[in-house]
């Protein structure tokens, strides 16, 4: 009678068991009305080759985050609408997503002008803008955005110092720089920045040279920065100018000993045999110690694959994917920290908490809501982009190598 | 700032024969809907942007991208034809022309982008890397290319215009249609055959893009403004206008680079219009 009585008791108890597993796992999906975020990228225009790879990045983040409890238990649906590279459609449309399709959060559209525009709707509706692709620090002053592009305040003094400090370990240091660049705002200001740190190390300025972005004929400027003989060459290039010049110098027998180009398209550039060696900024490549961060590795392998599967050239991540996934990743933290949508509670608590991204660790408490400067020097090697400066995030074994 | 030396100053007169060589034979087929039949035909960058695709896409099966060209002419001159039937049976002004074909631009970036994406794209070729020495000078193949066919395509073509009846009857009909077709010129075929022929030309400056240029959507506005100044100053419907005038724009923009601050050198082909307009008025169409 007592067996009968303990195995009804254990059958019963195993029944409860597995109806509460089972209800366990109803109840970490997911329910009820959406937290509905809102954006734009670049779709379409000129900047529509790099805004793709925001829009997988944000796809990637979606699905993640509804494949686990959601944010704050509801699923996400991500509105993004395509500005077409215009900072001034950008503007009315994120006045659009507030006002017309009334999201909960907003994220940042693709590159300074737009994310400018957004950032003057979003303080007028007292929202917070996390955006990950703003160039130009100083320009950021509304309180209540925040940068997930880790240049720190200042990265036209900060940024030229770390690659003047990556060559200056060299064997052979460089003695004299050829500084060329487009006037595009977020590169030109760094070249500028670069010119006066060189001339505080004790660089010999031998060629300055400005380009309006789009040119198309760099024939000429190949020729003077080869007629001017430079140890290094600063391209203060964006997209496809650093590639440009690199084909004009190969047309005219030239390679220059050491080049460092701005932002380049990761793309073109790794794969162009006369970028060998050349270098670049990054926050991101996909080796240790980046990939041991938080989320990292598996981000990386699911961008990997979306990114062949919608035929980019370039299946990488570097800063661009990195930066995205970043601004969603602190996006999240905020709100699972606050339990809140609350604009107002979502800044307070971004201003003072430190939040894991792949990047590593960012910070919003420094001048225009920045904080530490993340930016590394990487640079082409064997048909792959590898960082190499500082060493204490070089990948493994790669070292600086000169032309 | 000193004066640059004479090797610098030869290579980038070089350059710019080279790249205004190409002004010109994206102007050309312009030049010719614009003064023979009355269409500002914007959508022409659109066709060369696609033929440049297109090469990229079969030199990518393997084929020659100079072969290409055996596909690409006759598949454009067809397209072109098409459009020119359209434009004829919708009755579509000048004006509109201007319209219609920005709306057909537009079309085939998408259409572009949602084949190829947005991102670069980079024909890998035996002529990519291909180049040669005259004395001190860099001659760089797929740009000498260019200008080869930039240039004996203008001279079949201002020859074909001049010397043949067929030319006569195009420039016939351009100048005062009803009186041309009172002497029995057939204008609607041969606006079908001229629209076929622009297309074509497209599709041949496409090929040279592939050559020379990373690819991107958007690129496709980047070469109106200084294609419009080479073929306004070269006059309209001139087959030889565009290439002088490219040419003139292109070595003023590499000398303006390698003497002063590259910066200048977007100035130079309006800058230059405007002078023209100014010192020949009535001359430029």
């Amino acid at each position: 009678m007592m067996n009968a009585i303990r195995r009804i008791a254990t059958g019963t108890l195993a029944l409860v068991g597995l109806s509460l597993l089972a209800a366990g796992t109803s109840w970490s999906a997911p329910s009820g009305t959406p937290i509905r975020i809102g954006s734009t990228l670049a779709l379409t225009g000129p900047l529509a080759s790099t805004a793709l790879v925001h829009q997988i990045v944000g796809q990637i983040y979606v699905e993640q985050v509804n494949k686990k409890d959601g944010l704050l238990g509801r699923p996400v649906e991500w509105i993004v609408k395509d500005d077409q590279s215009k900072p001034d459609l950008a503007r009315t449309l994120y006045e659009q997503i507030i006002t017309v399709d009334k999201v909960d959060l907003l994220m940042g559209p693709y590159a300074t002008g737009a994310i400018l525009s957004a950032m003057g709707v979003a303080q007028r509706y007292n929202k917070i803008l996390i955006h990950h692709t703003f160039g130009i620090p100083s320009l950021a002053k509304y309180d209540a955005q925040f940068p997930t592009w880790s240049l720190g305040p200042d990265p036209a003094t900060t940024f030229p110092n770390t690659l003047f400090d990556a060559v200056a370990a060299l064997p052979k240091p460089p003695k004299t720089i050829a500084i060329v660049t487009s006037k595009f705002p977020s590169v030109h200001f760094m070249s500028l920045g670069a010119r006066e740190v060189a001339k505080k190390r004790g660089l010999q300025e031998v060629i300055f040279l400005e380009w309006d972005f789009g040119n198309r004929e760099f024939g000429p400027i190949a020729g003077r920065v080869k007629d001017a003989k430079p140890d290094l060459v600063w391209v203060g290039a964006i997209g496809l100018e650093g590639n440009q010049l690199l084909d004009a110098m190969k047309k005219i027998d030239y390679a220059p000993p050491l080049h460092f180009h701005m932002y380049p398209a990761p793309g073109p550039m790794v794969v162009a045999p006369e970028a060998k060696n050349a270098l670049a900024a990054t926050i991101f490549e996909e080796h240790p110690p980046f990939t041991n961060n938080p989320g990292a590795a598996e981000f990386v392998k699911l961008f990997n694959e979306r990114a062949t599967k919608a035929g980019l050239p370039y299946t990488g991540v570097e800063t661009q994917a990195a930066a995205s996934y970043s601004a969603w990743q602190v996006l999240d933290a905020a709100v699972t920290a606050t339990k809140s949508l609350d604009d107002k509670v979502l800044a307070d608590w971004l201003r003072k908490n430190r939040v894991d991204t792949i990047q590593g660790k960012l910070r919003f408490d420094g001048p225009s809501n920045y904080g530490d400067d993340l930016m590394r020097l990487k640079q082409v090697q064997n048909g792959r982009w590898v960082t190499v400066w500082p060493k204490s995030v070089a990948a493994p074994g790669a070292t600086l190598m000169t032309n | 700032m000193g004066l640059p030396s004479a090797t610098l100053l030869a290579q980038s007169v070089l350059s710019g024969v080279f790249i205004g060589a190409l002004y010109g034979l994206l102007g050309l087929g312009l030049s010719l809907s614009w003064g023979l039949l009355r269409q500002i035909n914007l959508a022409h960058f659109a066709l060369a942007f696609l033929g440049a695709y297109l090469c990229y896409q079969l030199a990518g099966a393997g084929v020659d991208p100079l072969l290409t060209l055996l596909i690409i002419v006759p598949a454009f001159f067809a397209l072109g034809v098409a459009l020119q039937w359209l434009f004829a049976r919708f009755d579509i002004s000048a004006f509109n022309s201007l319209l219609v074909t920005f709306g057909l631009t537009v079309i085939i970036e998408a259409a572009i982008q949602s084949i190829w994406t947005a991102d670069f794209r980079r024909l890998e070729s035996v002529y990519g890397n291909a180049k040669f020495k005259l004395g001190v000078l860099y001659i760089p193949v797929p740009e000498l290319l260019t200008l080869l066919l930039a240039l004996a395509l203008s001279l079949a073509i201002w020859a074909a215009l001049r010397f043949t009846d067929l030319g006569r009857a195009m420039r016939a009909a351009a100048e005062d249609g009803p009186i041309a077709a009172a002497f029995g010129v057939n204008q609607p075929a041969l606006a079908l055959l001229l629209s076929g022929v622009c297309a074509a030309l497209a599709g041949v400056a496409g090929v040279c893009i592939a050559l020379s240029y990373t690819l991107a959507p958007a690129q496709i506005y980047a070469w109106i403004g200084v294609v419009f100044a080479a073929v306004m100053m070269g006059g309209l419907g001139r087959a030889l206008g565009p290439i002088v005038a490219g040419i003139v724009i292109g070595v003023s923009e590499a000398i303006t680079m390698a003497v002063t601050a590259p910066s200048w050198a977007p100035l130079v082909s309006f800058s230059l219009l405007i002078v023209v307009l100014l010192a020949r008025p009535g001359k430029v169409q």
